[in-house]
């Protein structure tokens, strides 16, 4: 069945699609429509959950770890401040090997007040332990719903799943929404084995003296690095089930490209339309979509850009003192590889300032002149 | 202590606790009560190190560790979740201390209490950050050193009331506990159990090292509290019905102070004015328990 619906009600149906048993919010624009369209189908029985209109993030957070730890499938949304002020309890649901899944609707992060589109408020929880898959479509946002909780529930690590504020939020497109019947299938009831249960006591997240705490870290850390294999394998098994699956990276037309641009969200939908124009005039540039950030698919980023001689990545956030968080992560990505292409930094659409077609013309067309990188960041669209 | 109660033991004798420490009395007492079907929830408190390191335990219920102002938030995504799961008979405890509850916390347990979670909140009370080394809490009350209040400069403001915060959210049950009171304590968590929707449970909790008394008197302190009106037992019932539980002695409020090494640098006059005050809240208190009747 096809339906015309915003981003953040594909958020909504993804988790009924996904038969989510407990969801606790908090409002913030412009994340509010996620979870006022699951109260309703909350209300109205379609989707039988519990929904906890907590009085905060962070109790928003603290209520899916409680729930979570009670054994069952938990969801929330936020965006912004909202995740700003969960930040603490981001790090206590990776500690506990939750499969938590959380929307985070990108944008920007005062002071001063903005309520529009930048990546800024995810790419700084990049360090919680939280998976993150960034989104390019509607359609996109509802499958990751999906995939996020199997991929959650098998590698016990929370997952955010982000999309960007107003131009996928707040935008209506066809959605093809899969048959309940066929996701029942392809995402099984979450029952561990292990979970608050007074008939078989455990205590769960007890002081860890030094003798204990770094084995529990490197855990993370290696369901972290195995999570990138489950992801891929998830997105290939949603594939064969629904027809659609979006890879860990995504190369657009990157075939003999002399110049591969790196892009995140729902800006990759422009950058395609650049690179096809350009590539009507002859020009060799490609685009890669970075959809998995957490774990960063190195491997899979290397394999396609080697043979370009530059790349430009395309930094909608910012991280002062470094610039624009994927191309510094790229370049540390890179950093013990041989005869990798210089990285050229960009950044643009802060604050929600439009990113247009004109936007990357720009910035494919500085990257061909430069003749190498410059030091820092390079802002395209700066009002004088 | 009434029959049943005395045999039914939750607590392993190994825990990390100082000597005499009200909280692990208190602990012990409310476990009497709640029985096995109990899921704890615990936020950083001094039961965070005594419940014992990785990988013991000192409880034999299940219990979650969570942080600090999350007591409540966290109990009420674990009732959500043990109900989805069909299990509706479990008691969900939030344990937590007074920063936890009057301070970092009071904004998770509004929020609770307002949606009427159904879970028991205790609030052991231990009137400072014990676990952190005895630094002054909103449950401090006035006149007291701690290691942020000096004594030449102690602590210029009363304890806040917590239990007139949690009356005036008009949850079903709110009572007040003492260590010195087993069989008081042991009812009136037997009774909040009975009770859906949020419960507070407000229990006073000695403790020896950060009150500088001797391990051997943290009983008697709380015993004398009670009688000296400084923590009467009490219960509220739907937020407006005052209960009175036990009548006190009502002996002089210096009877309770010069036990603890606390309250040391007190001037006569400072403890006068504790006195007038211990009245006034006292009469306040009693004036609503008349109200009722």
């Amino acid at each position: 069945m096809k339906k015309i619906m915003v981003g953040n009600h594909a958020v909504s149906w993804g988790v009924m699609l996904a038969r989510a048993e407990v969801i606790s919010a908090y409002p913030i624009t412009p994340q509010t429509t996620i979870v006022e369209e699951l109260s309703v189908l909350c209300a109205d029985g379609r989707l039988k959950a519990r929904f906890i209109p907590v009085e905060s993030e962070h109790s928003a957070m603290a209520c899916c770890i409680g729930s979570s730890a009670a054994g069952v499938r938990t969801f929330t949304a936020t965006s912004s401040q909202g995740l700003a002020l969960m930040h603490e309890m981001l790090h206590w649901a990776t500690g506990a090997r939750l499969p938590i899944v959380m929307a985070n609707v990108n944008r920007s992060l005062g002071s001063p007040f903005n309520i529009w589109g930048e990546q800024s408020d995810s790419l700084a929880q990049r360090d919680t332990g939280w998976l993150q898959i960034y989104c390019e479509s509607n359609q996109e946002v509802l499958d990751t719903v999906v995939q996020s909780f199997k991929i959650a529930e098998q590698v016990l690590l929370p997952v955010m799943l982000v999309l960007d504020a107003f131009i996928l939020s707040h935008t209506a497109e066809a959605v093809d929404i899969p048959d309940q019947k066929l996701a029942d299938e392809f995402l099984p009831p979450f029952r561990p084995d292990l979970r608050l249960n007074a008939k078989d006591p455990h205590i769960f997240g007890c002081l860890a003296p030094p003798e204990y705490l770094m084995e529990f870290r490197y855990k993370i850390q290696q369901a972290m690095l195995q999570s990138k294999e489950v992801c891929h394998r998830v997105d290939e098994e949603f594939g064969q089930a629904f027809g659609r699956k979006y890879g860990l990276v995504e190369p657009y037309r990157c075939e003999g490209a002399d110049l591969i641009l790196i892009t995140a969200g729902s800006v990759t939908s422009t950058a395609r339309v650049a690179v096809d124009a350009l590539r009507e005039k002859g020009r060799k540039v490609g685009l890669v979509k970075l959809r998995l950030f957490r774990p960063f698919p190195k491997e899979e980023l290397v394999e396609i850009v080697r043979e370009a001689d530059k790349i430009a990545v395309l930094d909608r956030n910012l991280s002062a003192g470094i610039g624009g968080i994927f191309a510094h992560e790229i370049r540390a990505a890179f950093c013990n590889e041989k005869d990798l292409p210089p990285i050229y930094s960009y950044i643009a659409g802060l604050g929600g300032r439009d990113t247009t077609l004109q936007t990357l013309n720009e910035i494919i067309y500085q990257t061909y002149e430069r003749r190498k990188p410059e030091q820092q960041s390079v802002w395209v669209g700066l009002r004088s | 202590m009434r029959e049943g109660y005395e045999s039914t033991e939750l607590m392993y004798s190994g825990h990390l606790a100082c000597a005499g420490c009200g909280a692990t009395i208190s602990m012990r007492y409310a476990l009497k009560a709640l029985g096995e079907d109990t899921v704890i929830v615990l936020p950083a408190c001094c039961w965070s190190i005594i419940g014992g390191p990785f990988p013991y335990a000192a409880v034999k219920v299940p219990l979650i560790h969570t942080a600090f102002e999350t007591g409540a938030s966290t109990a009420s995504g674990v009732k959500a979740g043990l109900d989805m799961r069909g299990d509706t008979d479990t008691t969900v405890a939030a344990w937590v201390g007074d920063g936890g509850t009057f301070d970092i916390g009071i904004q998770a347990l509004s929020g609770a209490a307002e949606r009427n979670d159904d879970i028991i909140y205790f609030c052991y009370d231990n009137e400072a950050y014990m676990n952190t080394g005895i630094q002054r809490s909103s449950a401090t009350p006035w006149g007291t050193w701690t290691t942020t209040t000096p004594s030449n400069y102690p602590k210029g403001q009363p304890k806040k009331n917590m239990m007139e915060i949690m009356a005036a959210h008009r949850i079903p049950y709110a009572a007040t506990c003492s260590v010195a009171f087993p069989e008081d304590m042991i009812s009136k968590v037997q009774k909040a159990k009975s009770i859906r929707g949020t419960k507070f449970i407000h229990i006073f909790s000695p403790c020896p090292t950060g009150w500088k008394a001797p391990s051997s008197q943290a009983v008697k302190i709380a015993r004398l509290a009670v009688h000296t009106k400084v923590f009467p037992l009490y219960e509220v019932e739907g937020g407006l019905r005052y209960h009175i539980n036990v009548n006190p002695k009502n002996l002089p409020v210096d009877e309770y102070l010069r036990l603890q090494g606390r309250f040391n640098h007190l001037s006569d006059e400072d403890i006068q004015k504790i006195q007038e005050t211990v009245d006034r809240e006292w009469e306040r208190l009693l004036k609503k328990a008349l109200d009722t009747i």
